[in-house]
């Protein structure tokens, strides 16, 4: 029993890394200027923890099956090195491990959230509610309206409470369903929730953010591949959460600029 | 150390069927009922995942009997989306506080931790029973919730804030649904305080004579561990759910800011916090992961001690490394904000404790390795589950170095990945914990032996079970299959559905395990063949009283402890174990100092 025990811990473990080390098992294609610094940073941590997994699994596979058997006038064995050799290891390989892993990770991080975003990247506004997506381009005059809660109206389209009335700003914004932009050009996302908490994530785009209601989120990216992606909900919203998603359609400049104008006179 | 009167725990055997079994102060009966609530709350917990992985696997699959739970949750016995939230917020719930925090801390620890300290009882033994009744009453207050109008609520175990605050315009379970898990767990919270405040006493005050800190067995010490941090998380989880019921029925706005607006209606609220319910609920939930998993790392050690015939390697280095796991859990818990719109730089100082914290965890899997080397490994099925829960911490473990880190949580967060992880670092290492304990402990419990071909036959479909139905997990989230969709309408989730398949089999055939265990416990508590007084040739106080131990634990004779918790195969020794009470003289090195 406890060598089958031993042969089904292994076989577990192996078959289990198999997928990963094959490739057969990738992450999603990158489509963003920042993704493969988070790339390499999930390489460098499967290839540490992927080491840590199989090494652990195949050492206690193989104590139960060598220690399993023994006879009733047998010794106990002490480890070579007991204890403190243990402890000293763990400090020393997983200590650096996990400190390597946190510094070169935090340059990643930063890419993303620190370095603010460059002063030419086109704003966009993304609006979250239940259970859509809505998109804002400031249009001609490069600045938003503002937005007013109590003019939130589904049934009269106003998804974003503008006063196109009143508000100068506001006449020339665009609002679309869906999210279009240039390719190679850095966006900065302005998000907020009209309800409650939702999410922005794009896997191809490796950006995950909540709107966090009551409070002005932004992040900022730069998509590198031309192609039509979905936008999904990663945070529980209500019963339509499954459902809430939009499409991310990066095109070229000229293709950008058609549509924008094709939105505005749809406005 | 046991300076605490006798006379104010000492009670008599009480003679009345209620005072026997209902409102019992002994601590084991109190064991004894925690557990049977922990069992119970699994078996609804098991069956809620089995009807959400059926939905996942096959979405328009009629589940007979299904609209019996709920006519309009489920028309046609046909899962409506928001049915499946509720389901799956109950699952999680039920699954945390009711038996994962109930069954490894509550039930053995009330059982055991007197045992093994050498009390006759807890220090407050009215408290004690009031602890597992407020419990249970928590339970009945969560259950009522599926009995109202619109069913329990579908936020998530987490019940992120402003969803969970804003009442029924939130959509179905978000009013009187929200209000009563908040209640439940608020009630819940009283309970386990009532019990670590007997816990830590009982450790601190009510051992016998002999028994000094560093001869009490390891699981003495994670549940002494778990009773400091119950103490400290439940504390702030409790004024947590306070606050997010009087935002439902006090018209306040702790958690809900200004100018929200549903269904074009602007919400009258102003002035809360969102991220406040987060850093509230958190400060409580990271450590409550360790409240779930170090009881469970106290009771496979303890089981594999006896089964390896040896002590561990370092007894005091289990110790230190529980102990350090407990401090960090408080530094650690902003990893699952990382991407919640909380400051950036936080994310990376919340970062670093959380890689840190693999420390103390790596010593203590060196530690259960480097002992099993050179040990007499005895085969039975507490020993294969406390070794398939080491197993399990491994492959739960390393999935944490990625979420650790802020950068991989980006594309990691939220997604099927997460729910691998802790499923497999919590849930299933302390199911396999529970079940180590089970196996070995049922004998002194009940007086009979468990069967050990159904015990083993339980141990492989699980290990082999668990595994199909978690690794997996890990899969579809790095594809970035989102958790919490009751069906996978977007493009690039449609692939994985088969994966979902395998795993909704897998997750059939693993509840069917749990059959069988539950036929087995159920079976032997009448029919086992009797148990002597000690089973395993243990060597901790449990073992030197009488199989059941009598009213006072230890009938006539107090206890006086001679040696260190774990004696076995001493050179020179009668026998390959030497018992804590034994008088004989122990000449080992690892007799602690």
């Amino acid at each position: 029993m406890a060598k089958l025990f031993a042969v089904t811990i292994v076989v577990i473990a192996i078959a289990s890394a198999v997928p990963i080390v094959m490739h057969w098992w990738p992450m999603p294609q990158d489509i963003s200027i920042h993704g493969h610094l988070i790339d390499e940073q999930y390489a460098d941590t499967m290839l540490e923890a992927g080491i840590s997994f199989l090494a652990s699994q195949i050492i206690l596979a193989f104590f139960i099956w060598k220690f399993s058997h023994t006879k009733p006038g047998d010794k106990i064995k002490r480890f070579p090195g007991g204890a403190a050799g243990l402890v000293t290891a763990a400090f020393l390989l997983v200590g650096t491990e996990v400190l390597a892993l946190g510094v070169f990770g935090a340059k990643a991080w930063a890419s993303v959230y620190l370095d603010p975003p460059a002063a030419n990247a086109l704003p966009v506004q993304v609006q979250a509610g239940q259970f859509a997506f809505y998109f804002r381009y400031p249009g001609p005059d490069g600045t938003f309206g503002p937005a007013h809660a109590n003019l939130i109206s589904e049934a009269n389209a106003n998804f974003f409470g503008l006063d196109t009335t009143n508000d100068a700003d506001s006449k020339d914004d665009i609002v679309t369903a869906e999210l279009a932009i240039p390719v190679n050009r850095e966006i900065h996302l302005l998000m907020h929730s009209k309800d409650v908490g939702h999410s922005f994530y794009v896997p191809e785009l490796r950006i995950q953010q909540d709107f966090v209601p009551g409070l002005d989120v932004s992040v900022h990216f730069t998509a590198t591949q031309i192609g039509k992606y979905e936008i999904v909900c990663t945070q529980l919203c209500g019963l339509g959460h499954y459902n809430m998603k939009a499409y991310l359609e990066v095109k070229s400049q000229d293709d950008y600029d058609a549509w924008l104008k094709q939105q505005a006179a749809l406005q | 150390m046991h300076d605490m009167s006798h006379q104010e725990v000492h009670h008599g055997a009480p003679t009345s069927f209620i005072r026997k079994h209902i409102f019992s102060t002994d601590h084991k009966v109190i064991g004894k009922q925690y557990y049977a609530l922990a069992l119970v709350a699994a078996l609804w917990g098991m069956v809620l995942s089995w009807i959400m992985r059926l939905h996942l696997g096959w979405g328009s699959l009629a589940i007979p009997g299904l609209h019996f739970l709920s006519s309009t949750g489920a028309p046609g016995d046909v899962m409506t989306p928001e049915y499946y939230l509720q389901l799956m917020t109950m699952h999680g719930t039920i699954m945390v506080f009711f038996v994962l925090t109930t069954a490894p801390f509550a039930a053995f620890g009330n059982f055991f931790l007197p045992i093994q300290t050498g009390a006759e009882d807890m220090p407050f033994p009215h408290f004690n029973m009031m602890s597992f009744w407020v419990t249970f009453v928590g339970f009945l207050v969560l259950v009522a919730s599926f009995f109202v109008a619109d069913g329990p609520t579908l936020g998530g175990w987490t019940m992120y804030a402003p969803l969970s605050a804003i009442g029924s315009v939130g959509g179905p379970g978000e009013g009187w649904g929200v209000v009563l898990w908040a209640a439940s767990i608020g009630i819940f919270c009283i309970g386990q305080l009532l019990g670590s405040l007997n816990f830590i006493t009982t450790t601190l005050d009510m051992r016998c004579k002999g028994m000094s800190l560093m001869r009490l067995p390891l699981s003495a010490w994670a549940w002494f561990i778990t009773s400091v941090m119950g103490l400290t998380a439940f504390a702030v989880l409790m004024p947590a759910c306070i606050l997010l019921i009087l935002d439902h029925l006090a018209g306040t706005s702790f958690f809900v800011p200004s100018n929200l607006v549903i269904n074009d209606q602007l919400l009258p609220h102003s002035g809360g916090s969102t991220l406040l319910w987060q850093h509230l609920f958190w400060f409580f939930g990271h450590p409550e992961v360790y409240i779930a998993i170090i009881p469970g790392m106290g009771i496979v050690s303890h089981v594999l001690i006896t089964n390896m015939r040896r002590p561990m390697l370092s007894h005091r280095v289990l110790i230190y490394s529980m102990g350090s796991l407990a401090v960090l859990s408080y530094m650690v818990y902003g990893h699952h904000m990382f991407v919640s719109g909380m400051n950036p730089v936080s994310s990376l100082a919340f970062s670093f404790p959380t890689l840190i914290i693999t420390i103390p965890s790596t010593i203590v899997v060196l530690i259960w390795l480097g002992s099993l080397y050179g040990s007499k490994l005895r085969i039975n099925s507490a020993s294969l589950f406390a070794l398939g829960f080491i197993s399990m911490f491994i492959s739960g473990g390393v999935s944490g170095f990625f979420l650790a880190q802020p950068s991989i949580d980006i594309m990691l967060h939220a997604t099927y990945f997460v729910v691998g992880h802790f499923h497999l670092v919590m849930a299933v290492a302390a199911m396999f914990g529970i079940f180590a304990g089970t196996y070995f402990w049922f004998p002194k419990m009940t007086g009979r032996m468990m069967n050990e071909t159904w015990g083993k036959v339980h141990f492989w479909m699980s290990f082999v079970g668990a595994y199909g139905i978690f690794m997996p997990f890990h899969y579809l989230g790095i594809a970035g299959n989102v958790r919490r969709y009751q069906a996978f309408t977007d493009d690039y989730l449609i692939p994985l559905i088969p994966v979902h398949r395998f795993i909704t089999v897998a997750a059939l055939f693993t509840g069917l395990a749990q059959v069988i265990f539950v036929l087995n416990l159920i079976y032997s508590r009448f029919k086992g063949p009797a148990a002597t007084d000690n089973p395993w040739q243990g060597t901790s106080l449990e073992w030197s009283t009488a199989t059941p131990p009598p009213h006072n634990n230890f009938g006539d004779k107090m206890p006086v402890v001679y040696h260190d918790p774990y004696q076995y195969s001493v050179e020179g020794a009668s026998a390959d174990y030497i018992m804590q009470t034994s008088t004989e003289p122990v000449h080992s090195p690892d007799e602690e100092k």
